[in-house]
């Protein structure tokens, strides 16, 4: 048993720091890698045009019931010109970074995991070796950069929808003066709550999208399965992996940022 | 020291997993323009030899020379030259399925090289135009059939014009016919490009006809090497236990085709 | 013709992501949300509890500023806010300023009342006509003592 516990601990921490050589080499390979900037944009177009849906659904609903629920809440005390601002900041501070960066866990993680991992089974990512193509270079480093710029934008786009949303259930619905519910809005959200919007934007967006692609690109280390197993196994926990460490991201910057 | 027209030098290779030895001492000299196949049953190590060979794996005693340079595992830019000198033909293809055809051939020129878009086109089509797949440098590799896949990978291994090409087991998993125009397809466009073929199979009638030089590889080592008229008439016990077996399977799959009922005791 | 699709769903992609988060900094986060130029007021209250820098500055319930900063005048303890105005807007010099809450548990704010002088506030002008924050608990505790009627701390009595 204790043999046991010390065994995956070890394993846990040279994990880890096989994680972060696998960053590491993925960063530095990206100065030498040739016509990055058009595999960034094919990142882009994964991670952004085709997470758009999800993104403005759930943005959607989240501000729908955000307002629904802040309406009841706030009426018995009489408060409910504040809806806007009870919006606004559940939606900029943790709700649109944290819900964005699951959906795109969800969809673009899963897929990039998913299409490593099938890349590594069928001797791709070795025969890019052979080549004399930096696998992480070639396959890797344009989805950090996507993350870096998509994530952001997802996130921004999640809020700005979700405090339509808002507006929605809480003017049209229940009868919030509209001029009321924005301009409580405006008046709540300050510089430090977008900062904080975006900080955990870009963390999560590099964290998740490293994790995917970890999961993926080792997926012939899992031990107990091979191939389409393997891949299925390595996608499942990538996404549990990255939801994981969004929530538990989330949780350390807000500790330091309040 | 190896002779100067030796392009790939092998000597004493070895390579084990746990306690299981798979290399136990391979030696081999692969001359310059020579259609060199290593034969061996499956299970002989023939895909780790390759991989050792190409750095992928880390033999664990041997040395290895390129064009009368020796290849170490760790010297990188030895190992840089190599790669651009040389290309795989993978088992089964490694093609990049979310690239066209065009855009596969053209991936190791537009990774490796300096050449701007329109000559990397060019040469890309040119590689599928010699092989006769330039009609289908817009599909993607899983709208083409088994055969095309074929040439399409290797269309991509000849694209750096390089002087050695591995092929890993290029005929597994094909029927018998199509074995056949493979090695032919080898043996054509090696003479025609005029690189080295270093192939590994388990496919003996095919073989022989299509190289140069044959080797057996047998439980780690080699137990046989020479010309392809040497292997069919050497009673080296290795050799002919492997030869028979070969062609009893080879008659076996030809009374399956004549629709004949196969004795077991025929094999 | 495939990619040239990607790169233009790409491109109106990026647009959109820029257009959200322009909206997110400058429509919500920024310091001022007047466009244009600004000036500066100073306002005395003997009381600026619950008021924040950032706190919005009404005219007849319109945002024209943010209140810049909070700071206590040594000579009288009287608390000093400055006020960032939007330039466009001339206040008369006897107009007053008092700090008020949006609801009953919601934020301060400053609102300016204009007066009917002739002359504007200049900037950098003090406004002197103010009424404080009110304290709520101690309202809450004259009510229930039921003296609220006696004692009112705004006008007292000659």
């Amino acid at each position: 048993m204790v043999g046991w516990l010390g065994r995956r601990a070890l394993e846990t921490v040279s994990g880890l720091g096989d994680f972060a050589l696998f960053v590491g080499r993925s960063a530095g390979a990206m100065p030498g890698s040739r016509r990055l900037l058009r595999r960034v944009v094919r990142g882009v177009y994964e991670q952004g045009v085709l997470c758009l849906p999800v993104i403005v659904i759930v943005g959607a609903f989240t501000g729908l019931v955000l307002g629904l629920q802040g309406y009841y809440v706030l009426n018995r005390f009489g408060s409910d010109g504040l809806l806007g601002a009870l919006v606004s900041l559940s939606l900029v501070r943790e709700m649109a970074p944290v819900l964005a960066a699951l959906m795109l866990v969800g969809q673009a993680g899963s897929a990039l995991a998913a299409e490593l991992g099938i890349q590594r089974n069928s001797e791709q990512i070795v025969a890019l070796e052979t080549m004399g193509v930096d696998s992480h270079g070639y396959l890797v480093a344009p989805r950090l950069l996507a993350a870096l710029l998509v994530f952001p934008m997802q996130t921004a786009l999640f809020a700005a929808v979700g405090l339509w949303g808002g507006s929605m259930s809480g003017s049209l619905l229940l009868g919030v003066d509209p001029g009321v519910y924005w301009s409580s809005v405006e008046r709540a959200v300050e510089a430090a709550d977008v900062r904080e919007c975006f900080i955990k934007a870009t963390v999560f967006g590099v964290l998740t999208m490293s994790i995917c692609a970890y999961h993926g690109f080792h997926a012939d280390r899992c031990r107990s399965a091979t191939g389409a197993r393997a891949v299925s196994a390595s996608t499942t926990r990538a996404v549990v992996h990255s939801s994981i460490v969004v929530l538990a991201a989330d949780y350390i910057i807000t500790s330091f940022l309040v | 020291m190896p002779a100067p027209d030796l392009l790939l030098h092998v000597k004493d290779l070895r390579k084990s997993f746990g306690g299981r030895v798979v290399l136990a001492g391979v030696g081999l000299d692969v001359p310059r323009g020579c259609a060199f196949t290593v034969l061996g049953p499956s299970g002989a190590g023939k895909s780790v030899f390759l991989k050792c060979l190409a750095g992928v794996l880390r033999p664990d005693a041997g040395e290895i020379g390129f064009d009368g340079r020796p290849l170490g595992f760790d010297d990188r830019a030895a190992r840089a030259e190599f790669r651009s000198r040389c290309s795989f033909l993978f088992q089964n293809n490694a093609l990049f399925d979310s690239l066209t055809a065009l855009e596969n051939v053209a991936l190791p020129l537009e990774q490796t090289t300096d050449l701007d878009d329109r000559e990397i086109r060019a040469r890309g089509l040119e590689a599928l135009r010699q092989l006769e797949m330039d009609e289908h440098c817009d599909h993607y590799p899983g709208q083409l059939s088994g055969g095309m896949q074929k040439r399409l990978a290797l269309a991509r291994a000849i694209v750096t014009r390089p002087e050695l090409v591995f092929f890993d087991e290029p005929t597994a998993g094909l029927d018998p016919l199509r074995r056949n125009a493979v090695f032919a397809m080898i043996a054509k466009y090696q003479r025609q490009f005029g690189f080295t073929a270093l192939t590994v199979t388990h496919d003996v009638v095919e073989a022989l006809v299509a190289s140069d030089r044959v080797a057996l590889l047998d439980h780690g080592m080699i137990g046989f090497e020479g010309t392809p008229a040497e292997f069919s008439t050497s009673d080296n016990p290795v050799v002919r236990g492997f030869r028979d077996s070969a062609e009893a399977l080879g008659r076996s799959l030809a009374a399956i085709r004549r629709g004949e009922n196969i004795h077991p005791d025929d094999a | 013709m495939k990619h040239s699709g990607i790169e233009l769903f790409v491109g109106v992609f990026v647009l959109l992501g820029i257009a959200a988060i322009a909206y997110l900094t400058v429509k919500l986060g920024s310091g001022s949300p007047v466009g244009g130029g600004t000036y500066l007021l100073e306002a005395r209250f003997a009381n600026a509890g619950g008021l924040h820098p950032g706190g919005s500055v009404l005219v007849a319930g319109v945002t024209v500023g943010r209140v810049e900063g909070v700071r206590i005048d040594p000579a009288d303890f009287s608390a000093i806010a400055t006020l960032r105005i939007r330039s466009t807007l001339k206040l008369p010099a006897d107009s007053m300023a008092s700090i008020k809450t949006t609801g009953l548990i919601g934020d301060k704010f400053v609102a300016l009342s204009p007066g009917a002088d002739e002359a504007n506030l200049e900037p950098g002008a003090r406004i002197t006509m103010t009424e404080s924050s009110v304290d709520i608990e101690s309202l809450i505790g004259k009510m229930a003592f039921g003296s609220v009627d006696k004692e009112t701390e705004k006008k007292p009595e000659p």
